[in-house]
Formats: structure tokens, C-alpha cells, sequence
């Protein structure tokens, strides 16, 4: 079996005396979009500048299919940063070729992709344009296609959505997952939980510099119901119903019951049909990625209700 | 290194063509040129308000016969003072009375005369009657006190020294009279230069650092580039620019010098000769001919070979230096540009302390002060240049270099710690503290 392209092994990094990250260790799955998750704060960004090579773990190892880091792997890696821009006074083109050629690609090389890129996102006239002439939208795709340009093996997105429009987002999504199917590695990390639940099949979740939570987005969630349905009915519910069970979030056409204390789902099925409702819908509720995280991360540290509060 | 090449292309070329450096370097030589022409119309102007004034000469030290000189005319008369100074309203032929009262001690010292008039006495005209009384009044006591005029004129001696020195090599002038004057002009255009230079291009490299980390383009290129490549890229890539525009000038600013003078019929030394007043204009020909003679002597004495390379390493260990230090202290500068200011004032401090030794050192280039600070690496650059036309000893010169090239190696490597560090820090400036911590976090 081929190395995982990332591997990530007791990693620990600090700055003075602030721990950035503690003690992560992963490896990214074959065939996934891996996302790795956390609160502001968690040691995210240090962790990808670790992998970027940007900076050094203090101890432990980050291996690039199964070879330690070294001076080659940036050719190999597209960083798009959280805090990202470009040079305001540099022509778009030249700035790719700028760019490209820092990741090893010769002048003809990077001339093409960087036109074939320009126009896969229809800017193939900006070529002469200074990057401050372009929208805000069009220099974020610029600034993709220079993460991109080199074909690298492994992409890593640190927060790619923020600040685009719809529009953008999705071409930039779809992007994404053909680089993925085409077999390109994608580390794709956020806070922002809908859209992992879109992009990722695995996730790593990092809280206070350590991973305390990785595996696929569904065994997860599976992993973590915790006895909650949805009924949709027509009609009255049995009076008695609210005795017996938890009722949470009533409608007039449904309704979430919370089971407890062994109580279990056939029961609750054979009560209602004794009562004779009427029953359209019935299915089981598995936690959103949402619920499962601030629930992990509180339980580590109380005085963080909201965690996921974006910055 | 194929990595360093591009950045210290991208620093070099987006600046070069950049509207603001063509501008400069093209406005530059050109504001000099207007500026030179309109220093020279505003000395040459003079002043055009005309001065008619009557002499009483009751001492009679002029014998009626005053020159004229422009604008100020004198004209005698005999008239009672008071008459004078009544009629001066109705009468236009004058504004202004000078009385020389009469002479009663020919050994007298201090000699007062009298100027009436209601507007302010002008610095010319004051300078036209003491020039002239005082000339009249040397005439006068020399025939009274039965002096002879050509014993007195020999008292004058003009005393020149002629400088020779002692071991002499074989085909050189052991007259080294003008040595001094040129050293001190050479030295005082390489310690300007190098002053200069850190100054403007110092600050382009933070400027530049700066830029980057604001406009969040540095961490995408050092998740290619090592910190250290970038920041030596721009260092040189800036050096570059700043070696561009000043032999862009060198050409530039003597050929609208000149082009000027040709335009304006003007002598590029003329303003120089009109703020030494007229006792320059007089030097006679052949004296010129000998000073410009010695002159040319004096740069061939010049030891060029060991002046030309070692200003050139100065130049660069100097460059290189505060360029790293400007660098470092814009890494550390937040979002905001005016509140880094006092961060500067670090790296400013010393350049302008070094210029101020230079200064000295071209009043006495081998003084304890100006040797002392060859050898502080901060100084050096700046003040070395200056005394190098001075012929320092050897072990000066090669220490002094010895000592400045380990430490600019040292400041690049320190500044290139602080860089990387700082250039990630976005947010708010930081201290000097924190730098500080920097310099020993691991990577």
C-alpha cells in the first residue's frame, strides 16, 4: 500500500511559552477530502505551516508520501492561507509566472498553465491587467489559480470560502473536487461546519493544540446519536406520549423525541401505533457535525459555549 | 538560488518601471537644474532699488571723488546737514545723507560716520560705505601720519603652505598641497552618498517588507520561498534599484547641468563665486590655471586603489546592514504604517550619529573620535569613506573593513531571525521585546 501523502506523527510546536500545537498526530486518508477542523485558536494554521514548510515542528515527524519534509516538497504543495493576497502593482500574468516559476516551473511551462487556467475562469483578457485594476472576486480566482497552478499533490485550503460570492464559491468548489477526483491530496481547513459536511468525507478535529476527534464525517455523526427521532404525523399525538418521553421542538405536523434510560425505539413505535396516530415519517436523528464538535470541545473546556463562533 | 534570482528580479523590475522611480529619477536632475537657475537669478538680482546718497564730507578723507557701484550712487555736497535732511522729502535726487565727521586724531581706532534716512540701512550699501571709508580713511592717515604707502602695502604677506612629503616613491609629486581640500571634498561626497543611500534605500526595503506582510501576499510566497531568500532578494533586488537611479543621475544630473548652462549662458560656478562675494571673481588667470593644475595633481596622488574597492565594500557592508535592520523593524510593524514610526528612529539613530562623526572626521580624519568609530561597525561605513582620501594607515583600513563585513554578515543573519518570525505576525506592531524573543525562538 502507498504512504498516505500526509503523515503526521507527535507533532509539537511552540511559540515562548505558548503551546501551539500540543501533540497531533494523523494520517490523510487515500481517497479523501480531509478537513481538519477546530475553533480560532486550536493550532490549525500553525499545524499547516508545519506542513507548508514554512515553519519546523519542535519535535516529532510530518512525512510527504512517506519521506521526511524537505526543501523539494514546496514544489509539491498549493497553500492557499487564510491571510492570503497578492501584489497590488504586479500584471496578472506576470504574477502567476512569478508565482509559478517560485514553485520550480520553467518559463513555458508556467506561461501555459497560467493561461489555460485564466481561461478556464474566463479571464483570459486580464492577462495585462494589474492585479489592483481586477474585482475582489476576480483576484481571489487569481489567487486560486496560483495555488493550483503547478499541479501539486496535495492542496491545502485554509479557509477558502471566506469573502466569496456564491458564484465564486462554487466554481472554486468545483474545482476543488475535480483536482480531488484527478487524484490530487485536499486538506481543506475551516470552522465553518456546513461546509465540511459538503466537502469532506474525513475529518480531523484539533481543540487546544491536540486532535481529539478524527474519522469518516459518518461514522462520526453515527458515533455520536444519542437516541433522537423525528416523527412527522397528522392529527393529535396520545396525551400520554409527553409522559413517557422527552418532546423536543414540536410542530404542528412533527416532532423530536429524546429517548432515555434504555428506552428504545421499537417501543416508542409499537406506543404510537397502539394510539393509533397517524404517522407519515419516522427516522432516526444523528447529530450535525455542528452538534458533535461543540459538544466535544465544551466537554473539554467548559468556558467555551461557543467555539465555533466565527472570528 | 534559481529562487533568489526571481525575487531579486521581481523586486528589481516592479520598482524600476514603476511610474514614481522613472518620475524621480528623471525630476530629479531637473529639479537641480531649476533649482541652480533660480539660485543664480536670485543672487545675480541683487537689488534693483536705487540708493542716492549724499556725502558730507567734513573730514574731507574722499577728496570729492566716490565711486559709484551698482544701484548706489554718491554724489557731494555742502549743504548744511539740516537743510539736507529738510529738503530730502521735496528733493528726489536723494534718499539717504552720510556724514563723515571731521578726522581730529589721525591714530584713531574706532571712526564713526552717520547715515540719515527713514528706511532701514541695506546689507549692500552698508558693506559699499564701510569698504569705502574704510579704504579713504587708510589713504588719509598714511599722508597724514607721513607714512610710506609702499612700506605699508608690504606689511600684507599672503601666506601659503606647501605641504611635501617626506618618503616620496619614485615617479610620484612630493607636493601635496591641494591634498587636503580634495580629500575633504571626495571624502564628504562618499560619507553623503553613503548616507544618503541608506537613508532612501533603507527605508524602500522596509517599505517594501512592509507591503507584503499588509498585503498578505508573504505567506503565500514563503510556502515557497525560505524567509532568508526573500529577504536577501529584496535586498539586493532594491540595491539594485538604488545602483540604478544613481548612475542614471550620475549621467543625468551633470547633462542638465550642463545642458542648462549652454540654454542660460550660465557658469555652473558662478553661484558659488557670488556667495564669496566679489574678491573671487578677481583671482587672476594664471593663479586659476595653477590651482586647477595642483588640483588635478591632487586627485592624481589619490591612492584609487585602495580608495575605489574599499568604499565599494563600505558601500555595500553599509547598504547591507541597515537595509536588514529597516527590513527587520518593517517585519515587525503592524497594519498600521504611522505607528511603526518610533521603531524606526532604532536604525535612524545611528545613521545619523555617523554622519555627524563624518562631519568631524573631514575636520581632523585621523583624530582618536574619527579612528575610534572606524572600528564600530555601525559608524564605519559612513564615516570610513570620508577618511579614506586621507591616506589612514593600512591596519585601519583593513581592520575597520575586517571588523564592518563580519557584522553586516551578522546584522543579515539576525534580521533574516526577526523577519521570518515577524512577517507572520499580523495584527498589531510589536515591541522591542518581542524581537527580542524572536531572535531566539526556533523555527
Amino acid at each position: 500500500m502507498a504512504p498516505p501523502i500526509i503523515s503526521v506523527n507527535n507533532v509539537r510546536k511552540a511559540y515562548g511559552e505558548k503551546v501551539a500545537v500540543d501533540d497531533v498526530t494523523f494520517a490523510m486518508p487515500p481517497d479523501a477530502i480531509l478537513g481538519l477542523l477546530g475553533p480560532n485558536g486550536a493550532g490549525k494554521t500553525s499545524l499547516i505551516r508545519m506542513i507548508t514548510t514554512i515553519t519546523a515542528p519542535d519535535s516529532g515527524q510530518i512525512e510527504f508520501n512517506g519521506q521526511p519534509l524537505s526543501g523539494y516538497h514546496p514544489t509539491q504543495i498549493g497553500y492557499l492561507p487564510e491571510e492570503r493576497g497578492l501584489y497590488k502593482k504586479m500584471y496578472v500574468g506576470e504574477h502567476l509566472l512569478y508565482l509559478a516559476r517560485l514553485k520550480g516551473m520553467d518559463k513555458k511551462q508556467a506561461t501555459d498553465a497560467a493561461k489555460e487556467w485564466l481561461g478556464k475562469f474566463g479571464l483570459e483578457g486580464q492577462w495585462d491587467k494589474k492585479v489592483e485594476e481586477l474585482s475582489k472576486g476576480m483576484q481571489q480566482q487569481v489567487q486560486f489559480i496560483a495555488t493550483v497552478i503547478h499541479e501539486p499533490k496535495l492542496l491545502i485550503l485554509d479557509e477558502p470560502f471566506s469573502g466569496l460570492d456564491p458564484v465564486n464559491a462554487t466554481r472554486m468548489r468545483q474545482e476543488i473536487l475535480r483536482l480531488h477526483a484527478a487524484g490530487t491530496g485536499v486538506i481543506f481547513s475551516t470552522h465553518r461546519m456546513e461546509q465540511v459536511e459538503e466537502l469532506c468525507e474525513y475529518i480531523v478535529l484539533i481543540n487546544q493544540g491536540a486532535n481529539i476527534l478524527e474519522g469518516k464525517v459518518a461514522d462520526i455523526r453515527r458515533r455520536f446519536q444519542d437516541d433522537k427521532f423525528h416523527l412527522e404525523y397528522e392529527g393529535d399525538l396520545p396525551s400520554g406520549l409527553s409522559e413517557r418521553y422527552e418532546l423536543l421542538n414540536p410542530t404542528p405536523s412533527g416532532v423530536d423525541i429524546q429517548l432515555k434510560d434504555g428506552q428504545k425505539a421499537n417501543d416508542l413505535l409499537r406506543f404510537l401505533l397502539d394510539a393509533d396516530v397517524h404517522i407519515v415519517g419516522f427516522q432516526e436523528l444523528l447529530p450535525s457535525l455542528n452538534e458533535v464538535f461543540i459538544k466535544q470541545v465544551t466537554q473539554l473546556d467548559p468556558t467555551n459555549t461557543n467555539p465555533f463562533d466565527a472570528a | 538560488m534559481n529562487n533568489l534570482w526571481l525575487v531579486i528580479q521581481r523586486e528589481y523590475l516592479t520598482r524600476v518601471r514603476r511610474k514614481s522611480f522613472i518620475l524621480s529619477t528623471l525630476l530629479m536632475p531637473l529639479g537641480m537644474a531649476v533649482f541652480v537657475v533660480v539660485v543664480q537669478f536670485i543672487f545675480s538680482y541683487g537689488n534693483d532699488e536705487q540708493q542716492r546718497i549724499v556725502v558730507v564730507d567734513e573730514a574731507n578723507i574722499f577728496n570729492r571723488t566716490l565711486p559709484d557701484s551698482k544701484n548706489i550712487y554718491f554724489k557731494f555736497r555742502n549743504d548744511p546737514l539740516d537743510d539736507l535732511k529738510e529738503n530730502m522729502e521735496a528733493d528726489s535726487s536723494y534718499n539717504a545723507i552720510l556724514v563723515v565727521p571731521p578726522v581730529k586724531n589721525p591714530r584713531l581706532k574706532d571712526f564713526r560716520v552717520e547715515y540719515f534716512s527713514d528706511e532701514p540701512l541695506a546689507l549692500d550699501t552698508e558693506l559699499a560705505i564701510r569698504r569705502r571709508v574704510e579704504k579713504a580713511m587708510r589713504k588719509y592717515k598714511t599722508s597724514e601720519l607721513e607714512l610710506d604707502a609702499k612700506a605699508i602695502a608690504a606689511l600684507e604677506t599672503d601666506v601659503d603652505i606647501k605641504t611635501r612629503k617626506i618618503t616620496v616613491e619614485e615617479g610620484e609629486d612630493d607636493d601635496t598641497s591641494m591634498a587636503g581640500i580634495i580629500g575633504a571634498g571626495l571624502g564628504s561626497i562618499m560619507g553623503f552618498l553613503m548616507y544618503i543611500s541608506i537613508f532612501v534605500y533603507g527605508m524602500m526595503v522596509m517599505r517594501s517588507v512592509m507591503e507584503e506582510k499588509m498585503n498578505r501576499i508573504v505567506e503565500v510566497v514563503i510556502s515557497s520561498v525560505k524567509p532568508t531568500t526573500l529577504l536577501l532578494g529584496k535586498i539586493i533586488g532594491v540595491g539594485g534599484v538604488g545602483l540604478t537611479q544613481v548612475l542614471a543621475w550620475m549621467v543625468l544630473i551633470p547633462g542638465t547641468l550642463f545642458l542648462v548652462s549652454l540654454l542660460f549662458g550660465f557658469d555652473p560656478d558662478a553661484a558659488q563665486q557670488m556667495q564669496a562675494g566679489s574678491a573671487a571673481s578677481q583671482i587672476d588667470p594664471d593663479e586659476m590655471q595653477s590651482m586647477v593644475e595642483k588640483a588635478m595633481s591632487g586627485l592624481d596622488e589619490m591612492n584609487w586603489w585602495v580608495i575605489i574597492p574599499s568604499f565599494l565594500l563600505y558601500f555595500l557592508c553599509g547598504y547591507f546592514m541597515y537595509a536588514a535592520m529597516f527590513a527587520a523593524i518593517g517585519s515587525a510593524m503592524g497594519d498600521d504604517m504611522g505607528e511603526g514610526q518610533s521603531l524606526t528612529l532604532i536604525v535612524m539613530i545611528p545613521v545619523i550619529l555617523g554622519f555627524y562623526i563624518m562631519m568631524a572626521a573631514l575636520q581632523a580624519p585621523n583624530s582618536s573620535l574619527a579612528v575610534g568609530s572606524s572600528f564600530v561597525p555601525l559608524f564605519a561605513p559612513i564615516v570610513m569613506p570620508a577618511r579614506l582620501p586621507f591616506d589612514p594607515p593600512a591596519w585601519q583600513i583593513i581592520g575597520s573593513l575586517l571588523v564592518t563585513i563580519i557584522f553586516s554578515g551578522f546584522m543579515v543573519w539576525l534580521a533574516g531571525r526577526i523577519y521570518r518570525v515577524g512577517i507572520l505576525n499580523y495584527g498589531k506592531k510589536s515591541s522591542l521585546r518581542d524581537m527580542g524573543r524572536w531572535l531566539f525562538s526556533k523555527y
